[in-house]
């Protein structure tokens, strides 16, 4: 069920919190307390914004376990606007084209599930739909 | 002190129902002593990525020693991703070299084939970072997807610009009889293939397939007079790594890691990378063949397409490269790949190459990265 591994990580799954260093400002994602910048220790929490800009983006056919249902699905290098880029799901897409360079907003939405469907554990993390103006855009074509 | 290759084995690569782990490596390590007449090894280095998923087997040294009637030396698993072989073909040179042993076998071996679809694709998926790559669903695939994608925006190389490295890889295949597939392909086939994670297509994958290669390494000083074959020395070797997750590359483009790897084993090697003769690249996808050219130096960064072709990469090119079929056409048994590499090179070098057989081969590059160049590890051979 690996409870303990997604427990630990919710703060980043659920609020992208990462770091800052308090030594060369640099934002820092996922958090590493070493920053890759200057290498000083960074262990001072930042929250990220959730936006940022699609570097690059696929769609994966053949799944992994606990993914199958879900597949086709889309996955993107994600730019966070702070910096560090993520990887992660594009979701909410309806008829909109994905593009390099969109801009694009954070979502929590069910990830994955572990073992059976009915009573697995389900995975929730970040995923990133267009960002709201781009979407208003869309719906008034 | 100077190491010398002096026995290899392989096994065809493909679909091996009837073969366990044990059974295909052990086929391939025979066949690497065989060769070594007198030569006994005295540690044994298995370089495998997923039997502990897939076959549910760990504690591989052990059970290889053993099956194998090497009973009493020492050995274990050596795993970096994708470029195992080559970390456990390094393991090997390290400890003859610091004098613990004077002589080592090597094998790569992978058992792909007992599981099928998902279970595979998670298993690939535990050499990415768990916590932030695959766990959004990301597989090997769908990341070298990523890369190309990205690669086509940046540079605008004509559309179907990498299809050369898969067509001249399948057309080498050919003349390989451990290949996985034997067959040229037709430019129109790559063109019209499906997409496995766009723009990524069929024909820019490497299949997974089972398969094991060996070598025996030894002290150069301690050869008998009458070894069977012609020795090959392995004069270079260097290995780095970058970062495990590509989102956390300042450039996901630049293959970092197979640049630093590349100059350290030439620098090793004492020569230039213009002195060397064949280059067998990791093109476990078509994007990866470009940008390892790229980051070795012989092209230009997001130039590394213009090599995909047969005046610079065929066996009468500029730079032979996969030139017993490369990943793609011989086939990907992960672990065993960096060690398939190796036989092929030496196969070169001893003028065994048969019709795939490159004219006057006297050094050879081998590179193999765990991942997108997350880790890389290149060895020079060279012939007496």
């Amino acid at each position: 069920m690996e409870i303990s591994r997604h427990w630990r990580l919710k703060k980043q799954r659920y609020a992208l919190i990462g770091e800052v260093c308090p030594h060369c400002e640099a934002k820092i994602f996922p958090p590493r307390d070493v920053c890759p910048e200057c290498g000083d220790e960074a262990k001072t929490e930042f929250a990220f914004s959730g936006r940022g800009k699609v570097y690059s983006y696929t769609t994966v056919q053949n799944a992994p376990q606990g993914y199958a249902d879900a597949a086709p699905y889309t996955v993107a290098l994600v730019q966070l606007d702070e910096g560090p880029m993520v990887t992660a799901q594009l979701t909410d897409l309806g008829s909109q084209k994905v593009e390099i360079g969109m801009p694009v907003e954070m979502v929590t939405r069910r990830l994955r599930s572990e073992g059976d469907q009915e009573r697995g554990m389900l995975v929730y993390s970040y995923k990133f739909r267009p960002a709201e103006f781009q979407r208003l855009a869309v719906a008034a074509d | 002190m100077d190491i010398i290759i002096a026995g290899i084995g392989q096994t065809p690569v493909g679909e091996h129902w009837e073969l366990s782990l044990r059974e295909i490596a052990f086929h391939a390590m025979q066949e690497a002593m065989r060769e070594a007449g007198e030569l006994k090894p005295q540690a044994l280095y298995v370089s495998n990525v997923l039997a502990a998923q897939l076959s549910g087997q760990a504690h591989l040294g052990t059970l290889l020693a053993d099956f194998a009637g090497l009973r009493g030396v020492e050995a274990c698993t050596i795993e970096a991703g994708g470029a195992s072989g080559g970390a456990a073909l390094r393991a090997a040179l390290q400890a003859i070299q610091a004098g613990h042993v004077d002589t080592a076998l090597v094998v790569g071996v992978e058992k792909l084939t007992d599981k099928i679809g998902p279970a595979v694709e998670n298993a690939l998926a535990t050499t990415l970072d768990a916590d932030y790559e695959a766990v959004h669903g990301l597989t090997p695939t769908a990341q070298a997807a990523l890369l190309m994608q990205r690669y086509f925006h940046e540079f605008s190389p004509p559309e179907y610009a990498l299809g050369g490295f898969p067509l001249i890889a399948h057309a080498h295949g050919a003349g390989n009889p451990n290949a996985m597939f034997r067959k040229a392909i037709k430019e129109s086939l790559y063109q019209r293939a499906g997409m496995v994670s766009a723009p990524l297509n069929m024909f820019d994958a490497a299949p997974d397939a089972d398969g094991a290669a060996a070598v025996l390494l030894a002290r150069a000083d301690l050869l008998p007079p009458d070894l069977p074959k012609p020795p090959v020395r392995v004069v270079g070797s260097g290995a780095a790594t970058d970062t495990l997750a590509v989102h956390d590359r300042p450039d996901p483009l630049a293959f970092r890691a197979a640049r630093l790897s590349i100059e350290r084993a030439l620098h090793q090697a004492g020569i230039t990378r213009q002195q060397v003769d064949f280059f067998e690249p990791f093109d476990a996808f078509s994007i990866y063949a470009a940008l390892s050219l790229e980051a070795a130096g012989f092209a230009d960064r997001g130039q590394g397409w213009q090599w995909a072709q047969e005046e610079k990469i065929g066996l009468r090119g500029e730079l032979p490269m996969m030139t017993m079929g490369g990943l793609k056409a011989r086939g990907n048994p992960w672990g065993a790949t960096g060690v398939y590499q190796v036989v092929e090179a030496v196969l070169q070098l001893r003028g065994e190459a048969g019709e795939n057989q490159i004219p006057n081969a006297r050094v050879g590059m081998v590179q193999c990265l765990g991942g997108p160049a997350s880790t890389a590890i290149t060895h020079i051979l060279a012939r007496d």
